[in-house]
């Protein structure tokens, strides 16, 4: 089972300012194993989606050279505070996690 | 919202479409549940990913002829210490930005990484990078209009981050 994906929506003013931290290790293939001197299989994120109340805001799609669990930022017009956010995300094992959390108040 | 179809359920979409569900999908295409470009649309390019020059993945993702614009504002570290985590910003002021892309010209495979935003989502995104050495970073910001735009910046990297 993957780690959580942490999620928060703050509303400012008018935007929303969402950071999302999905926690992946993101091989790259290119690393060896320091113990055993053999190459890591890569192992990454290919695609994620934040939607609200259903909707979708932003669809990615990523390669090996995203960083280890990446903190993303975005920010959205239009949502309010008790909305509900919705991240998830399928990797190149097919593993799939998904996540949410509801628009909260500075 | 405007006159889209109405939103079948992003999420499950989007793991159905995630989850390597070929049969799946092929026995929802050919019933005609869905139609392909809808769904296929949005999978992972493969061929723009896996493309290990610039050039290539330029032309594999369809952001080759873009023109470069002030209007996308790039933030970035000039000197970056460690390759393996490099913070960068793009932010388009361009209207009808519907995506953006980003490149990094000498990594093993450029395209890093692809945006689409949506139902009020700013044309903006901030994600941490690996980088293999010194190297120009490429945003390609697409428009409503079909047009393609970008801005660069060289980012000089002391210890690269292929290994992390």
């Amino acid at each position: 089972m993957s780690d959580p994906i942490k999620i928060r929506a703050t509303l400012q003013g008018e935007l929303t300012d969402i950071r999302v931290l999905m926690q992946h290790p993101m091989e790259t293939g290119q690393r060896k194993d320091t113990a055993s001197g053999k190459l890591v299989p890569s192992h990454f994120i290919q695609t994620f989606l934040v939607s609200a109340n259903g909707k979708p805001l932003v669809d990615g799609q990523l390669n090996t050279s995203v960083s280890k669990n990446p903190v993303f930022a975005f920010r959205a017009r239009g949502l309010k505070a008790g909305d509900k956010l919705i991240v998830s995300w399928a990797d190149s094992k097919g593993e799939t996690r998904s996540d949410e959390t509801t628009v909260g108040t500075t | 919202m405007d006159n889209q179809a109405p939103p079948a359920d992003p999420l499950r979409r989007h793991l159905l479409r995630a989850s390597g569900a070929t049969t799946a999908l092929i026995a929802l295409v050919t019933t005609g549940a869905l139609s392909p470009g809808r769904v296929l649309a949005a999978t992972w390019p493969r061929d723009a990913f896996t493309a290990t020059t610039f050039n290539d993945a330029l032309k594999a993702h369809g952001s080759a002829g873009s023109t470069e614009n002030r209007e996308i504002v790039f933030t970035a570290p000039e000197i970056a210490e460690n390759g393996a985590q490099v913070v960068i910003e793009v932010a388009s002021n361009l209207p009808g930005s519907q995506t953006i892309s980003i490149f990094v010209e000498k990594n093993p495979m450029p395209l890093a990484g692809s945006f689409r935003f949506a139902n009020g989502a700013l044309p903006q995104v901030r994600v941490p990078l690996k980088m293999a050495e010194t190297s120009r970073i490429r945003a390609v910001v697409r428009t409503a209009d079909g047009k393609q735009w970008h801005a660069q910046r060289e980012i000089k990297v002391t210890l690269g981050g292929c290994a992390g």
